[in-house]
């Protein structure tokens, strides 16, 4: 009886939108296995974390309201009087930031596997610009609960955008709409964090996976030289997507367990005329960026430090998103070793900056 | 090149086509830029009396939407400062073990004159000034802060 239906449903679209192609192809997509196929997951888990956002988001906009009296305040009351709302805001912070872990977890490993180039210089573009929107979005959803370490931290971020050479300012006074961090900038951090972002990582993502669906799964090089019938495989569906299912529901109760046992702080309602706090330290995924600046002298060169440390950043990212474009000049039998050194060397970078942010 | 009709219709549409972006793009833009809310010139602002502020002591006080550090030395002199780093904008705090003025974002050290003396920033604090008037303390703009 239902299979009936199900086949009179499928018939009835399959009549309309010719549906058949979009499933052969479904089922003919293979995903290669070798022995760095773990890293085939990375996206998919990033892609599913980016879903509990949107779902525990929506949530939470029930209840939060924006406003320099009324932010903080109702985040409180999320976490102490609304059923489970302790749990959807801290599921909510906690998936963010290990999504923000994954996404450069899925970066560094297509980075090491040199997926990134040919014919894929368009997925790792995409895919930089959705790791650049959610450590925006990061930043913009930091500012919402009105709590004083976000305040400096939107202060010194918003600083940091001013001290561009020439377009900084201009971008600042729109960032913060007026001069100082307020409840401007509490408005136009929200409309960015529930509107904007949402509506252009969703246009990238929908690029990035059309790519990725259109290529097919990259095979690394030993894999791609071996014979077809040394080649083992597993079809995308549904071997793949069940075990996808599997490490995600792994994920959510990793998240959930995180968020019961360890729920994200509220912190103390910011006031723009105390003093910055001791201790005062931005999201984890910044803190490289952060510990540079402390480190940076008041004058390099001709310019002050910060905004040597800004340019430095800025032609570094460059230099990082654009990598398929360039590696290429690199001469072929040298490529995998220098690309690898390359690699270890802004991980190296990255990781010995943010151990050293949380030791001093 | 002879100017014939095709040429000079494909000017007007493209002149249209960018007439009717500007005419988009410009109200959206003006739309993002804030408007200049007016501030009240606040030239000066009373601390309270001599007697309330302890030796070796701080507060931060509201000048107009500036914070002013008000700082009372060990020896009881009255320095008052720019409360903003000159960094990258977060608000600073005197130490009182130390007695020096420091920012907790990104470790910058200034003295009690507001030089900076070490870590990033760039520049000293502005200092304003401090008048005791009938044994209250009032905290006055220098001239060319305006």
């Amino acid at each position: 009886m239902f299979k009936k239906s199900a086949e009179k449903s499928y018939n009835w679209l399959d009549d309309r939108f010719k549906i058949t192609p979009l499933v052969e192809f479904m089922r003919h997509k293979q995903v290669p296995i070798h022995k760095h196929s773990l890293w085939y997951y990375m996206g998919g888990v990033a892609l599913f974390l980016f879903l509990v956002q949107i779902v525990s988001g929506i949530l939470l906009l029930l209840y939060y309201q924006p406003g320099v009296d009324s932010a903080y305040e109702s985040i409180r009351f999320i976490t102490t009087k609304v059923s489970f709302g302790w749990l959807f805001r801290s599921v909510h912070s906690w998936s963010a930031n290990i999504m923000v872990f994954f996404v450069f977890v899925h970066m560094f490993s297509t980075f090491f596997t040199r997926t990134y180039s040919k014919p894929r210089e368009l997925t790792w573009l995409t895919g930089s610009v959705l790791l650049v929107l959610s450590l925006v979005f990061g930043f913009s959803g930091y500012l919402l609960p009105w709590n004083e370490l976000a305040f400096f931290a939107t202060k010194v971020g918003t600083d940091i955008a001013g001290a561009i050479p020439l377009i900084g300012d201009p971008i600042k006074l729109l960032l913060r709409g007026g001069e100082g961090v307020t409840g401007a900038t509490l408005s136009r951090f929200y409309a960015f964090h529930i509107a904007l972002i949402p509506a252009v990582f969703t246009l990238f993502l929908f690029l990035h996976l059309l790519f990725v669906q259109r290529q097919g799964m990259h095979e690394p090089e030993f894999f791609h030289k071996l014979p077809e019938n040394k080649k083992r495989m597993m079809p995308f569906f549904p071997n793949f997507v069940l075990r996808d299912a599997l490490l995600w529901l792994l994920v959510l109760n990793i998240i959930i367990y995180l968020a019961v046992f360890f729920p994200w702080e509220i912190g103390v309602k910011a006031d723009a005329f105390a003093p910055a706090p001791d201790g005062i330290k931005p999201e984890w995924f910044f803190m490289f960026m952060f510990q540079a600046l402390k480190l940076l002298p008041a004058h390099m060169f001709i310019m002050e430090g910060e905004v040597f440390g800004i340019l430095f950043f800025t032609l570094a990212g460059l230099v990082w998103f654009t990598v398929p474009f360039w590696d290429v000049f690199i001469k072929e039998s040298m490529r995998p070793k220098i690309m690898k050194l390359f690699g270890i060397s802004v991980i190296a970078f990255i990781l010995i900056l943010t151990i050293w942010g949380y030791l001093v | 090149m002879a100017f014939n009709r095709r040429a000079f219709l494909n000017t007007i549409l493209g002149g249209g086509v960018i007439g009717w972006l500007g005419s988009i793009f410009y109200p959206v833009i003006s739309f993002l830029i804030p408007p200049k809310i007016p501030e009240a010139n606040v030239q000066s602002v009373n601390a309270g009396s001599i007697a309330d502020i302890a030796l070796n002591s701080s507060q931060i006080l509201k000048f107009g939407r500036t914070p002013v550090l008000l700082i009372r030395s060990k020896t009881g002199e009255f320095k008052a400062l720019a409360a903003t780093c000159t960094h990258l904008d977060c608000t600073v705090q005197y130490r009182q073990d130390r007695q020096d003025i420091w920012c907790a974002c990104h470790n910058g050290i200034y003295n009690l004159s507001g030089r900076n003396l070490s870590g990033p920033p760039p520049k000293p604090l502005s200092e304003y000034l401090v008048n005791i008037i009938d044994k209250e303390v009032i905290i006055s703009k220098p001239k060319q802060m305006g």
